[in-house]
Order: C-alpha cells, then structure tokens, then sequence
C-alpha cells in the first residue's frame, strides 16, 4: 500500500503547526529559567530582598508561559505514533531512545520541581530554594539536549543501520547517536537563542517600566541582568550558528546549497550570496549581489575546498537512485526467501542507498520499474524549498546581528551611563518579537531545508505517515487550531495584565484578602 | 558486541517496566486526575475549590510526567506498539491530549483573575481534563482486551478499521467506568490524607466509598464477562522468543475464555485480580477513619487490575481482530537487543533517582493543606 499524498501534506501541516506554537514558550522556558537562577542568585548572595522580589517577578512571568510550554509539549511526544506511524515503527528504535531519556532525565527533572519552585518558598531554607530553582533550569536544558539528539540524528542519521528482517533502522552505535556533530551543534545554537529570547523579553519589559517610570529598582537591576546575559547568549548565538552552518558543509550539503541557492558548484573558494531572489523554476538566482570568497571560508574554512551546488548534487541523487532500486530488489528477494544468501549479499553492497529508491514511491508502486525520465524526476525532488531556505536565513542571521547590537546598547547604557535614553527603551519595547522571528525562521530553514527527507537519505517525508484519512486529520487540525488560538489569547492577556499591574501586587502573590493591592514595599520600587 | 542480557530476558523485562510506568502513572496522577474528576462536587464555594486545588497544585506536574515517559519508553521499546495504538486511536488519542492540555493551563491561570464566571469556567475545565483521561484509557484498554481492527501488509504498513465511535462498545464502556471509579476512589483516599477536616473532605468520603464499591462490582463484573463473553487470543504456532522483531511470522486464533489461560498455567498470576479487590475492599473499609490505609488500598487496588490485564494477555501486546495473526506480542514487536539494553541502563540510572527526589519534594510539602494556607503567597 502507498501513502495517501493528501494525507502526508495536511501531517506536515500539523506538526509544522503544533511544533511552532511550541515553540513559541520553549525558548523563553529555557531562557528565564537561567534568567531566574541569576536573579535568584544575587538574593542568596546578598540578602537583598529586592532581588527576591525581581525573581518572584518574572518567575511568575516564567509560569505562566510554562504551562502553555507544558500543555503544548505532550501533543508533540505523542504526534509521532499519531501521525507519522510508519515513520515511528521504521525508526523507533533508534529515534525512540533520547525521547524517552528526555523524560526520565530532563521531564521528571523540571516538572517535579517546578511545583517546589512555587510552593516552597516558605518551606525551604534560601539556598535549599536555589538550589530548585537550578533543578528547573538543568531539567530544561537538558531536554533540549535530548529532543535535539533525536532530531540532528534525523537531519544526520548515524550510528545505525537497516536490518532487512524487520524492514527498519536498527541501532549500532549509541554514543554516535548521542555524540552526533550535528545534534551538538544545534544544542547549542538552539539553547542560546532561548536565552537570547528572554533576555530581550526581560529588557523590553524593563524599558517599558522604565518609560512609565514605575517599578525603577526592579527595571534597573532586571535590565543589566538582561543585558550582560543577552550579550554573551547574542555572541555565542552567531558564532555557533556559523557553527551550525559548518556542520552542513560535511552533512547535509544540499541544504546548505539551497540557503546560498547555490546553482552550479563554484570554483573554490566560492562567494556568499549576500542579496539576491532565487527562482526555482529557471534554477537560477536573479539580481545577485554577492561577496567573493567569503562562503568558501565560512563552509569549508578553506580557501581550497569546494562547496557542492544544487544541480551536480542532483546528479549525484540519480545515481543513488538506481543504486537504491538494486538495493530494493535484493530486499524483495529477501522477503520471498529469508536465507537467501546472495540476495543478503547484493543487498548489503547497496543498502546504504535503499531511501533514494523510496522516492520514487511517489510515482509507483514497485522502484524497479521507473523509467529514466521518472527516475530523473525523483532526483529533483531532492532539492527543497529554495527561495524558503534563501530568505529564512538571511532573516535569522540579520536578526543575530541586530540583537548583538541591541544587547551592546543596552549593556553601554545601564553600565556605563547608568541611565538610558528614552529612544533606546522604545527601541527596547519594540525589539521584543524579534527574536521569535529569528527562531522560527531557524526552525523553517533547518526542517524545510531537509525535505524531501523525514529522515535525511533514508526515508522520505511521503513515506512516513499512519494510514489515516483527511478528514481524520482535518478534525484535529481544527481542533488544535481553536484549542491552542484559545489558550494563545488568554495568554497573552494574563501576560499583560501581569505586567500592568506590576510586581507587588495580588496577582503576584496571588490573590489573598489579607494582601493590601497596593505594592507592598513602595520603598524598594524608588 | 556480546551484551550481558539475552534478548529474550531484555523483552520480558521491557514488558514489566512498560507496566510498571502504566502502574507508576495511574498511581501518582491517578491522586490528580480523580480530585479533579471531584472537584466540582465536593467543593462548592471558591475557598472550598482552592483548598481542593492547592492539595495537588504543587505535584500533578511531576506526576503527568509518568504519563509523558510512558509514551516515550514505549516508542523506545516496542515501537510497533506506539505507532500502531496511537495511529489506531487516532480521534480518542485527540480527545485525550485536548483535555489534558486543559490541565496546566487551568492550574496556573485559575486564580489569577478575581471574576467568578472565570474561575468557575476553569474549575469545569480542571474536571473535564481529569474525568475524560480516565474514561477514554479504561475505554481504550477494554477495547484492547476484544482486539483492535488493524493488519499489517509486507512493508510492515499498519492500516485500520473503525473510529471512535466503535471504541464504546459495551465492554469498552465498562472498561471506562471501572476506570472512572478506580481515579475517584483513588482521588479521595489522596484527599483522605492532604486536606482539612471539615465538610469538603466529608464529602469527598461519601463519594470515595461508593466509588469504591464501584470498583468491585465493575471489575467482578468485567472478570465474569472475560470469562465467558469475550474472545481471547491464543498463539498457534511455535515463536522463537529471541527472534527478530517482526509481527508477520506466526499464526493466532481468537477463542472465548483464551484471556483466562495464563491463571491456568502460573496460578500465581490469580494475586493480581485478588489485590484488585481486596485494595478496594480495604479503601471501601478504611476511609474516612485510616486515611492511610485507605491510600494504600487503592493503590494497591490500582497496580492489581493493571496488572491483571497484563497477566491475562502475556505475550500478547495488541492483539488484532481483524487479522489475529499480525497481533503484536513481546516477542515480535520490541526494539532490537542494543537499544533494549541502552534504555534498560538509563532506566537503572534514572529511575532510583526520580524515586530518591520525588519523595524528597513529598516530604517538604508534607502536611495537610488548610483554608488558610490558600491565602498565603504562592499558592493557586
Ligand atoms: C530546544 C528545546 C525544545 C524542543 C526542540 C522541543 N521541546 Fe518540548 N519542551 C522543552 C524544550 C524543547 C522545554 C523547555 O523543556 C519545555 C518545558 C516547558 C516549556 O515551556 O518547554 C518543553 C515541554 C515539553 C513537554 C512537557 C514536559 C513536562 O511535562 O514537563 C513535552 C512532553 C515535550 N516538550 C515534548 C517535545 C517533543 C516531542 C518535541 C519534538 C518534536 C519537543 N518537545 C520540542
Ligand atoms: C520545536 C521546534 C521545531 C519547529 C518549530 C519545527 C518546525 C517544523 C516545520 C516547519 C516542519 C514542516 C516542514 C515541512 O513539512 O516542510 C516540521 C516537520 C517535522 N519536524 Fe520539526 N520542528 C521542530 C522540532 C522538531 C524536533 C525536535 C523534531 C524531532 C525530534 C522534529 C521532527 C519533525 C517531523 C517528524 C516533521 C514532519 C515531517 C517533515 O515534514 O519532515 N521537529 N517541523
Ligand atoms: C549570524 C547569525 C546566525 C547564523 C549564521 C545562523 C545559522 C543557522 C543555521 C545554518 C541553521 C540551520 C541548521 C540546520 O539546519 O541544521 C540555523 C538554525 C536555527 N537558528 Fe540560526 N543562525 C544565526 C542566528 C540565529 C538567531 C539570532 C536565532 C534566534 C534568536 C537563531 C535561531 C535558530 C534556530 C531556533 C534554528 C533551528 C534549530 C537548529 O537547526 O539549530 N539563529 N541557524
């Protein structure tokens, strides 16, 4: 049985969906958790209980988004068996692994502990309540590292093989999975642009109190917290996403040829593509402008190195293909005869191309029997989404900059001048969804760019989803949809209304009769 | 690589620590799932509901968590199994996370806003993400007793049969309410221990004894219709229990009674039936005078009707009804020996520690929950 095509685009649709809008909170958990643990930290320090009242503060801030985190982070561990069935049986044993580590090491982490974080501040002595406030902080950090094991080793799929006997990938080796370049690198790109996230979201908020001036003490302190960590984290965000970037140059080249909609190989070392507008239809890029050399260094940190273009890549696909369709026939040999040992062999000479012959089940049942022109086709649609992976990244590496700058201003202003101007606060204020823009446009790029692979040269996006209906698809879609719309609206208007009334009041303490509404310490906030 | 564990001792442990996750979740977030699924009846005024609230609101998080692992160590060790239930329960699965989603949400937003109408929107909102869970897993796991409709063809492709709509069949449905009355009654011997004294956890008892006596009649009723009514699955050919992973190659028949031949075959198995009614028994007895009997009762009465029904279906994992012999078993639908191994160790590791801090954080936060810790800082 083929997969229904309809059926594998709405999936994407979802979990493109349901992954973005989990996104939206992931990155400022894990930002203000490490925000938190600095704040937290400067209270056990000094004693001082403002610096209390700045964590209690955004650690209410931090729960509130928390719970959507939460809410929408179990729809994704269970999307997989839901959607993409055949994709979780083909690759579940190797795939299956760091998600469930994730829970045991970083979920049970973060979530048994975040309810202390709340709940015990009477209850535990000052540093006993860092100490949890670190927990929370290691926990998410450290889910991050295994969802990002998981998903480099479907971008770079090392460490395992196919087993002929229960048609799937079968691990070989453990520490490849976890050690996986690729997976590292986005560890750490991904993690820091979290921190980058809450370090604009912390010091957006502070100049929008400082512009009132309200709350100074707390705006004040929160903002050269803000801007020192947001500085270091906007660094470390460029110089590993250029790190990112190089581990495409040996892993995933057509990705990389796509995000400089690299036509031709040029000869080395090749220039950047700076400004330009890809056509994918004509396969090639209008009004280029670009700088020479410049990628050839980036890419391959060489000035000798070539960097592979889009059409010689599509070359090498083809052959693969057919390589691949040698492979498929052995494995149907091997299904009608399990012991057949030249079979066995044929297939072990080829297995490593078997994925590039599940492309062409898109056009027909049985590989074997394409034709040049089908086989041809289906070499082209190893090419994703250029104009997409062209202009996300040029949005995300400009946002980088700009936040570099930001951040420097911002550090300038509180440590040096100690007091900012009101045109760099506005600025400030309306910084604040840039950094959202950035990762979204990161995750488009890097999952886009991978297609037409759900897992890079082994099984296909098509390939891999359940035997589901549209309409089955198109009820949660919608449900989701009006669910998480619901919940996006309450709350962003719990948010700003928390922000409003400002720290010190009920709905930081939560409300209680005995608590004046007034600020209970006016003094601290001069 | 020679590995210190056959292949064939790595699945049956697989299978218990899948069981023992199950078990794990219902025990620890059965407490919340059930107060919730009580929630609106036992609590009338706002004070009332935050005293409710607050008795879980600082452990449901860690708890869910169960449910989360669950997930994950069962695509991590019998992945068939995890792409073909949640595929094949598509729409319920749907249902399912749509109202768990409520739950931390409905937590922590609750009270942050003083209107009535809202808070009261939220408290039947806390209900519905605590009863619908419970129903729709008793329902699912009766539907798993009577086979689910899938086959699998030569590429190993799973397709189905049947929506949501053919989940509430009679023996589902009472699956779903043996489960309703397993989390309430789990539900108030946890308030039994955590709240005041006074009217709210009077009501709560009234409420967890009946359901209690629930539990027993449901589940005896359950046992007598596996007995007589349903069909059970029984293998017919030889398997190699170290053999590859691979559900095409052996031959099942279904026949009425199967479900009862491992109680035949290791009489020892009767003791987890046994402890799903004498825990409900003791729960039914004990609370409202020995809160803490009465806890132990039902969690005791939890683990045993789990873990009877994994008894009755050892090997069998999903059995199908459409085509019993590409049903799932522990020998042919787990992951391949390595990665078995791997997460054997990382559970070894993890796990004593879950364990070590969990009861950590019970013992900071121990101690009832009263009227006027609600109004302390911090709380919901
Ligand atoms: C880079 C980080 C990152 C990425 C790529 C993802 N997540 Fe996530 N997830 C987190 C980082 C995170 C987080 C920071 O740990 C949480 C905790 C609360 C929050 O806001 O995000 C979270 C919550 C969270 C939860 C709730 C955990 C709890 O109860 O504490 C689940 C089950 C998942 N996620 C599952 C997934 C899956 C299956 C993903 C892949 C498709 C995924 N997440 C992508
Ligand atoms: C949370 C951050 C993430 C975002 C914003 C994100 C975004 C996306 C987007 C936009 C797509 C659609 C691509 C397309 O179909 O053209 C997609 C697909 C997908 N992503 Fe991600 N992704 C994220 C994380 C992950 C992670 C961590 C994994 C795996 C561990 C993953 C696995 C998948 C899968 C299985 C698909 C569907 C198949 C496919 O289209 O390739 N994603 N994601
Ligand atoms: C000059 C600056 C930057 C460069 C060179 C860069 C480079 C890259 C590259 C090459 C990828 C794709 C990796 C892959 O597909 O495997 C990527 C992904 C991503 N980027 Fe950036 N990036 C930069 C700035 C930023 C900024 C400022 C943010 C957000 C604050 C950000 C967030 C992300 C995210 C979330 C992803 C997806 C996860 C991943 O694949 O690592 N990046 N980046």
């Amino acid at each position: 049985m083929l997969p229904d095509l309809q059926v594998a685009d709405l999936s994407r649709w979802q979990f493109a969906l349901t992954a973005m809008y989990h996104f939206l909170f992931v990155p400022l958990t894990l930002g203000l958790s490490m925000i938190l643990v600095i704040t937290e930290g400067a209270y056990v320090m000094t004693r001082k209980e403002v610096w209390k009242r700045i964590t209690k503060f955004w650690g209410t801030l931090f729960g509130i988004n928390f719970a959507l985190g939460v809410a929408t982070g179990i729809t994704m561990e269970f999307q997989f068996g839901m959607n993409w069935s055949y994709y979780s049986q083909y690759v579940g044993d190797v795939f299956g692994a760091p998600l469930a580590i994730e829970g045991l090491m970083a979920f049970f982490l973060e979530a048994t502990f975040v309810g202390l974080m709340f709940f015990g501040w009477d209850k535990l002595s000052r540093p006993a309540h860092w100490m949890v406030t670190c927990l929370v902080a290691i926990g998410t950090n450290f889910s991050a590292l295994w969802i990002l094991i998981a998903n480099g080793w479907m971008q770079f799929p090392v460490g395992s093989e196919f087993n002929p006997d229960t048609m799937r990938m079968e691990l070989t080796n453990f520490m490849d999975v976890m050690f996986n370049p690729v997976a590292q690198a986005k560890f750490v790109h991904t993690v820091s642009a979290g921190y980058v996230t809450a370090a604009v979201f912390v010091l957006g908020i502070s100049s929008w109190y400082m512009l009132k001036r309200r709350h100074l003490g707390l705006a004040r302190r929160s903002m050269v917290v803000a801007s020192s960590f947001g500085l270091l984290s906007a660094f470390s965000v460029v110089v590993l996403g250029d790190e990112s970037g190089y581990t495409l140059t040996d892993n995933q080249k057509m990705k990389l040829a796509a995000l400089e909609a690299m036509w031709e190989t040029e000869p080395a070392p090749a220039p950047l593509t700076l400004i330009g507008i890809p056509d994918q239809g004509a396969r090639e890029t209008h009004f280029e402008i670009q700088a020479p050399a410049l990628l050839g260094l980036i890419a391959t940190r060489s000035l000798d190195r070539e960097v592979a273009g889009i059409i010689p890549l599509v070359e090498k696909a083809e052959e693969r293909i057919r390589l691949g369709i040698l492979a498929y026939g052995a494995l149907q040999r091997i299904q009608a005869n399990p012991v057949d040992a030249t079979a066995r062999a044929e297939f072990d000479q080829h297995k490593g191309h078997l994925g590039f012959a599940l492309l062409l089940k898109r056009y027909v049942e049985n590989p074997a029997t394409a034709d040049d022109d089908l086989i041809r086709k289906a070499a082209w649609d190893t090419v994703p989404s250029v104009p997409m992976a062209f202009f996300t990244f040029r949005v995300m590496a400009g946002l980088g900059f700009a936040m570099i700058l930001l951040f420097a201003l911002g550090f300038y202003f509180i440590n040096l001048k100690r007091k900012p101007p009101d045109w760099f606060l506005r600025v400030a204020l309306f910084a604040m969804p840039l950094p959202w823009i950035a990762i979204q446009c990161g995750w488009v790029l890097a999952e886009t760019g991978r297609q037409p692979w759900i897992i890079d040269s082994v099984l296909p996006t098509f390939m891999g989803v359940s035997s589901l209906t549209a309409s089955q698809i198109i009820i949660t879609m919608v449900g989701f949809t009006l669910l998480y719309g619901a919940l996006a609206v309450i709350e962003v208007k719990l948010m700003l209304k928390a922000i409003k009334a400002g720290p010190g009041t009920r709905i930081f303490a939560d409300p209680d009769e005995r608590l004046p509404a007034a600020p209970v310490a006016p003094a601290l906030d001069a | 690589m020679e590995l210190p564990l056959d292949y064939e001792t790595l699945k049956v442990i697989w299978w218990a620590l899948v069981g023992v996750l199950l078990i794990g979740f219902a025990v620890s977030d059965g407490y919340d799932l059930g107060t919730a699924t009580l929630l609106p009846f036992i609590a009338k005024t706002d004070r009332e509901r935050r005293l409710v609230i607050n008795s879980i609101g600082a452990t449901w998080e860690g708890h869910q968590v169960w449910f989360i692992t669950g997930g994950g160590a069962l695509f991590a060790a019998w992945p068939f199994a995890y792409a073909i239930s949640f595929s094949g329960f598509y729409l319920a699965m749907f249902v399912v996370l749509a109202a768990l989603i409520l739950r931390p949400v409905g937590f922590k937003y609750r009270s942050k806003v003083e209107d009535p109408r809202w808070r009261n929107s939220w408290d039947w909102a806390l209900f519905v993400g605590g009863v619908v869970p419970a129903l729709i897993f008793g329902v699912a796991l009766g539907n798993v007793l009577q086979g689910v409709p899938f086959t699998i063809d030569g590429t190993l492709r799973a397709t189905y049969d049947g929506g949501l709509v053919g989940l509430l069949n009679p023996f589902g449905l009472l699956a779903g309410l043996l489960s309703v009355a397993m989390l309430v009654m789990h539900g108030a011997t946890y308030l039994g221990t955590k709240i005041e004294h006074g009217a709210v956890l009077d009501r709560a008892t009234i409420i967890g004894r009946w359901a209690a006596l629930a539990v027993i009649v449901f589940y005896g009723i359950a046992g007598i219709w596996l007995a007589a009514g349903i069909a059970g699955f029984r293998l017919e050919s030889a398997m190699d229990p170290a053999g590859p992973a691979n559900p095409l190659r052996k031959a099942v028949v279904m026949a009425p009674g199967a479900w009862l031949d491992n109680y035949g075959r290791h009489p020892w198995m009767t003791l987890a039936p046994l402890l799903g009614f004498a825990g409900a028994s003791l729960a039914w007895a004990r609370l409202g005078e020995k809160p803490g009997l009465a806890m132990l009762g039902s969690g005791l009465s939890i683990t045993g009707i789990i873990a009877s029904v994994g008894a009755s279906m050892f090997p069998f994992l999903l059995p199908s009804s459409k085509n019993p012999s590409v049903s799932l078993t522990v020998w042919d639908s787990s992951s391949s020996h390595l990665t078995l191994f791997i997460m054997l160790i990382a559970t070894a590791i993890f796990l004593p520690l879950i364990l070590f801090y969990t009861s950590w954080v019970i013992k900071v936060l121990w101690g009832r929950v009263t009227t006027d810790d609600v109004n302390t800082p911090g709380h919901y």
